[in-house]
């Protein structure tokens, strides 16, 4: 994104220049770099949720919107994700323990069954917890007996599944079939997603939510538990 | 291609509109048939943007369509959604051939079923992926740019299973490569042309049937 060849100073930076930059690193994928702006912002004594929304979360929002667009393309956008890791590895340590960090709610969320595929579905997790959901991950292949043992155990607010193939993706109509006998719809907002999903499938499968992307997946769990960090 | 449309032997105008991946076979198959049929094909390259498939293929059959009168699109669903399904409903003259994608057509579909049941980690090649594997998978998904990325893709993958249409062993030698190069397990099956071979055989011997063009 940035066309400057000499090297940045980051902690040269002021908080307003140090913030565009991280956003700028993080659409270029640097890793070190974003790590490196958290740290300075967190020591110069940013609240940790104030790096997480105003740097990470805003620069991912912008690399999601540029793939929306075509600007951006997967793998640009997983160097991205990369990238938001590695500040997140900096502050889920304080965010956890910080008192103002109430979760906002718990998302369960899986790939589900037939579908290995759990690149967009981490995207997603790795979002939400930016947004402040306490995310419970069950990973691939996800039976509908998975997905309701966990609805089970940890209540959660919003119930997200996956799924990259056409093959696969019925399958989340079969999950939302199973919640609708037991009754656990109305209490229970499902979001669905997957490159090959569109608005059409989710109202056909009677979905709560369509998820287009990872940044506005975790913009729509927020609308729906009603909550903004 | 002309833009006049080529005549079969029984009179009738015949398209196959196919992927990329699949014009040599096409292009082999139409030459073992000895039949007559115009093909067109859409990049291979959509195998990474199968956004542009249904647009594409709509593009083509409002140009073209009125000039055949029958279409075999050779694709599966492709990774559409369904979306070229839908779209084929509004073409009454167009079928495509059957399975999600060209792996289960060339393999056949309960036995893609069954290789998919045995793994689920499988990741397929065939002859045309495994000749452009460097280009098509490699750098189509940008590892030769990003190679960290190669665990976030491919961690749930356990093997390559290389769906031979062709028994060469530069392609399986290759295929092979792309497995190593991966880290996954190797796989090859003897496939042939598959579901491709009889669904164009019965497309072009349907036509037989009809009117002719006049």
């Amino acid at each position: 994104m940035s066309d400057q060849d000499e090297d940045i100073i980051l902690k040269d930076l002021d908080d307003n220049e140090l913030v565009a930059q991280m956003q700028d690193d993080l659409y270029d994928g640097m890793i070190p770099e974003v790590t490196e702006g958290t740290q300075i912002l967190l020591d110069r004594g940013w609240d940790a949720n104030m790096v997480l929304n105003d740097a990470l979360v805003e620069g991912m929002r912008i690399v999601g919107e540029d793939f929306r667009d075509g600007i951006l393309f997967v793998p640009e956008v997983l160097q991205s994700a990369n990238a938001m890791k590695g500040g997140m590895g900096l502050l889920r340590p304080i965010l956890a323990n910080s008192s103002v960090n109430s979760s906002v709610g718990t998302f369960v969320i899986g790939t589900v069954k037939g579908d290995i595929h759990d690149i967009g579905k981490n995207l997603v997790g790795m979002m939400l917890e930016g947004a402040g959901f306490e995310v419970v991950d069950l990973g691939i292949n996800t039976d509908v007996d998975q997905f309701l043992h966990a609805i089970d155990e940890h209540d959660p607010a919003i119930l997200g599944m996956s799924a990259l193939l056409t093959t696969t993706m019925p399958y989340m109509g079969v999950v939302i079939e199973e919640l609708d006998k037991r009754d656990m719809l109305k209490d229970l907002p499902v979001m669905v997603g997957g490159a090959p999903l569109n608005q059409e499938f989710a109202d056909a499968i009677n979905a709560h939510t369509y998820g287009r992307d990872a940044a506005m997946s975790s913009e729509l769990a927020k609308a729906i538990v009603g909550k903004n960090r | 291609m002309s833009g006049r449309a080529n005549i079969s032997a029984q009179g009738n105008r015949l398209l196959v509109l196919a992927c990329g991946a699949i014009a040599k076979e096409l292009v082999q198959l139409k030459s073992m048939l000895g039949v007559e049929f115009d093909l067109q094909c859409l990049p291979a390259g959509y195998h990474n943007t199968p956004q542009n498939i249904v647009p594409d293929m709509k593009a083509i059959l409002d140009a073209r369509g009125d000039e055949y009168d029958r279409i075999l699109i050779g694709y599966g669903d492709c990774g559409t959604g369904g979306g070229l399904d839908r779209l084929l409903e509004t073409y009454p003259k167009a079928t495509r051939l059957p399975g999600a994608h060209c792996y289960a057509f060339f393999a056949g579909l309960p036995e893609f079923d069954a290789m998919m049941q045995e793994e689920l980690g499988s990741f397929f090649l065939t002859d045309y992926l495994a000749l452009h594997f460097e280009t098509l998978i490699w750098k189509g998904m940008g590892l030769d740019r990003y190679p960290d990325l190669l665990g976030m893709y491919f961690a749930n993958y356990k093997r390559v299973v290389y769906l031979a249409q062709t028994d060469d062993a530069a392609i399986t030698a290759k295929a092979k490569a792309a497995a190593d190069k991966l880290g996954l397990d190797f796989e090859r099956r003897d496939t042939g042309y598959g579901l491709l071979y009889d669904d164009l055989k019965t497309f072009i011997e349907s036509a037989k049937g009809e009117p002719a063009h006049v």
